[in-house]
């Protein structure tokens, strides 16, 4: 279970999170939908632990663990996975020894035994094929010279080989992008169990056509100014956030 | 003996030999037998500048050192030719694929020396040989080696040096490479070692479809000084050369890349390109890079680029929301930056050599 408590967090001298309170049971699928500069990227960088944002208030409960004071990749090892808006291209980095690296690395800090290359491999190409890759995926470069499309089936490959209990979906702008939304949609549907929840930033309702959430808050100002189920998307896309902003 | 160069030369304007001026080197120490690198390849191995018939290889095509003057314009060649004592000539005939053979030198001692090892590399038509080239030693001293190449038609030399040579120590090599029709000279110097280094090569592209690729991956911590000085000279048509150099700076450390091309007048065709990137680990650490292209002739394809920078901290920060620690994160992307430059050193024990030196420059970081 996630819970967010008061969370305030700033840029420099701009306040950007003004008290958020949120709580994602386990199993279950939250959106954050919101107009532009409403925090949405920032809490997401926030609760993955991107150097350049300071928490000045509040806390982030993950499995009973505050995760604010860990890093980024104990986060990971707790069980959080950010779903890049942007995934990095790393030249000269294989895409399958940078996931054997992480999976290993998650697997070290978890007490668990190392994967030799072999299971690995066998591990990544089951996944790969889950994900109607290509498995010359695994022999590129980590996300270099890949289509917008292929970037995001890269994601839901990490995702899938790092199993998260949270998966925190960046999806702020990339709402027109029909094939790459349906993509992130599988991804996060072949996870769905009682164990695993997940938080999809969007801007667009679109999105939840594809993952249909448990609940939708609507960030505005640095806060959560809206909450209800799955129809308030529905009623936003109708009437926009304009309403929403005075509250 | 010949005058070291001053940095009023062009050629040395970035490096400054005054700290090897002033110390005064003395006799060379007798060898203790060093730790060599676990390999079933044939050697041949210098201690303190001597051959050491020991610890060698017997090998048909090896041949012993055999004493030139010489009027180069290089200053430290010059030096060179006036105090070698000691060096191998390798002499494979037509058509022969020699394998590959290990050159080692390992030097130490108590008190500073110098030695200045001459090494012939002669390869007949259509010949091809791999030399891993691997420099180590403890101590104080100057390592001022020459190679000179030649390839015949259709030769290929696979020519890769791993200089690791005491933090201590002084490495300055020549190497001089003369490369005719359709042979190739691969070329990859690691720069880890020394004090201060510098590596400079003359390569000639004599006949048509000569080709010459000049790699250098230099990784420099502490106050480190080192530079990779290259000339290619362009005397024939149809000829591409090509050079990656990249450097990895922490510290107060310094890298030098002096790049030249040299394109004749007959030398149509030419397609000559350099790259130099540099890493700057440290705000205090400094790379300085002089391309310079001298054209002569009217069709010819030459470029260079040149970049310096920092890790990209959002690539840090997407290999460690994946679990990868920050310290293995960095060290992976360091790695991949000198991807380009180590990727045509495809043999698989100086490979997995290139892998381990890196892998243990970072680790004693």
């Amino acid at each position: 279970m996630l819970e967010i408590k008061n969370l305030h967090a700033r840029i420099g001298e701009k306040e950007i999170l003004k008290g958020i309170n949120l709580t994602v049971p386990d199993g279950e699928i939250h959106a954050i939908m919101g107009p532009n500069g409403a925090g949405k990227s920032t809490l997401s960088y926030v609760l993955s632990g991107r150097d350049g944002y300071e928490v000045t208030e509040g806390e982030v409960i993950y499995d009973g663990q505050d995760i604010l004071a860990l890093a980024p990749e104990d986060r990971a090892a707790a069980g959080l996975f950010l779903a890049f808006q942007y995934p990095v291209e790393l030249p000269g980095v294989g895409n399958a020894n940078f996931m054997r690296t992480a999976v290993n690395a998650v697997r070290r800090k978890r007490g668990e035994a190392e994967l030799d290359a072999v299971a690995f491999l066998k591990l990544a190409r089951a996944a790969v094929k889950n994900l109607s890759m290509k498995e010359d995926f695994l022999k590129r470069n980590v996300n270099v010279g890949f289509s917008g499309g292929e970037k995001k089936r890269n994601e839901m490959l990490q995702m899938a080989l790092l199993q998260p209990g949270l998966a925190i979906l960046d999806e702020t702008d990339s709402g027109l992008d029909i094939d790459a939304l349906k993509i992130v949609a599988e991804g996060v549907n072949a996870l769905r169990s009682e164990k695993f929840s997940a938080l999809v930033i969007t801007h667009y309702q679109r999105l939840l056509d594809y993952i249909v959430p448990d609940m939708v808050h609507v960030l505005s100002g640095g806060r959560i100014v809206r909450s209800g189920p799955a129809s308030l998307a529905l009623e936003l896309e109708a009437h926009g956030y304009a309403g929403l902003e005075a509250a | 003996m010949t005058a070291l160069p001053s940095k009023k030369l062009e050629a040395w304007r970035y490096t400054d030999l005054a700290p090897l001026s002033e110390i005064s080197f003395g006799a060379v120490p007798v060898a203790v037998a060093p730790v060599l690198p676990e390999s079933d390849l044939p050697r041949l191995v210098f201690l303190n500048g001597v051959f050491s018939e020991v610890l060698s290889s017997r090998l048909d095509f090896a041949g012993a050192f055999d004493a030139v003057a010489d009027a180069s314009a290089q200053p430290l060649a010059r030096i060179n030719a006036e105090q070698a004592r000691d060096g191998v000539t390798l002499t494979i005939p037509d058509g022969i694929d020699a394998g590959t053979v290990l050159l080692i030198s390992h030097a130490s001692g108590d008190a500073p020396f110098a030695f200045h090892l001459r090494h012939r590399v002669a390869l007949g038509q259509g010949a091809s040989l791999t030399i891993v080239d691997i420099a180590k030693g403890d101590g104080v001293y100057w390592h001022n080696p020459v190679t000179d190449i030649t390839l015949a038609a259709g030769a290929k030399l696979n020519h890769y040096r791993l200089q690791d040579e005491s933090r201590e120590a002084f490495s300055l090599a020549t190497i001089r490479a003369h490369i005719e029709a359709g042979a190739a000279y691969e070329h990859f110097t690691a720069t880890i070692g020394a004090r201060l280094s510098r590596t400079e090569i003359h390569a000639s592209l004599a006949g048509e479809q000569a080709t010459a690729h000049l790699n250098a991956a230099q990784m420099l911590t502490g106050e480190q000084h080192g530079d990779f000085t290259t000339v290619i000279a362009h005397k024939a048509p149809n000829c591409p050369s090509r050079q990656t150099v990249k450097s990895v700076l922490s510290g107060l450390s310094r890298g030098v890349f002096q790049g030249r091309i040299e394109v004749d007048r007959i030398a149509q065709k030419t397609d000559g390109y350099q790259m130099s990137q540099a890493l700057l680990l440290s705000p205090h650490a400094e790379m300085d890079i002089k391309p310079e292209l001298r054209i002569y002739a009217d069709d010819v394809k030459c470029s260079h680029g040149a970049t310096i920078g920092a890790l990209d901290e959002d690539q840090v920060f997407y290999l460690r929301s994946r679990g990868i620690p920050e310290a293995e994160a960095r060290s992976i992307l360091v790695r991949a930056f000198l991807d380009d430059a180590l990727a045509p050193v495809q043999q698989e024990e100086a490979k997995a050599l290139f892998e381990a030196a890196i892998e243990n420059w970072w680790v004693s970081q």
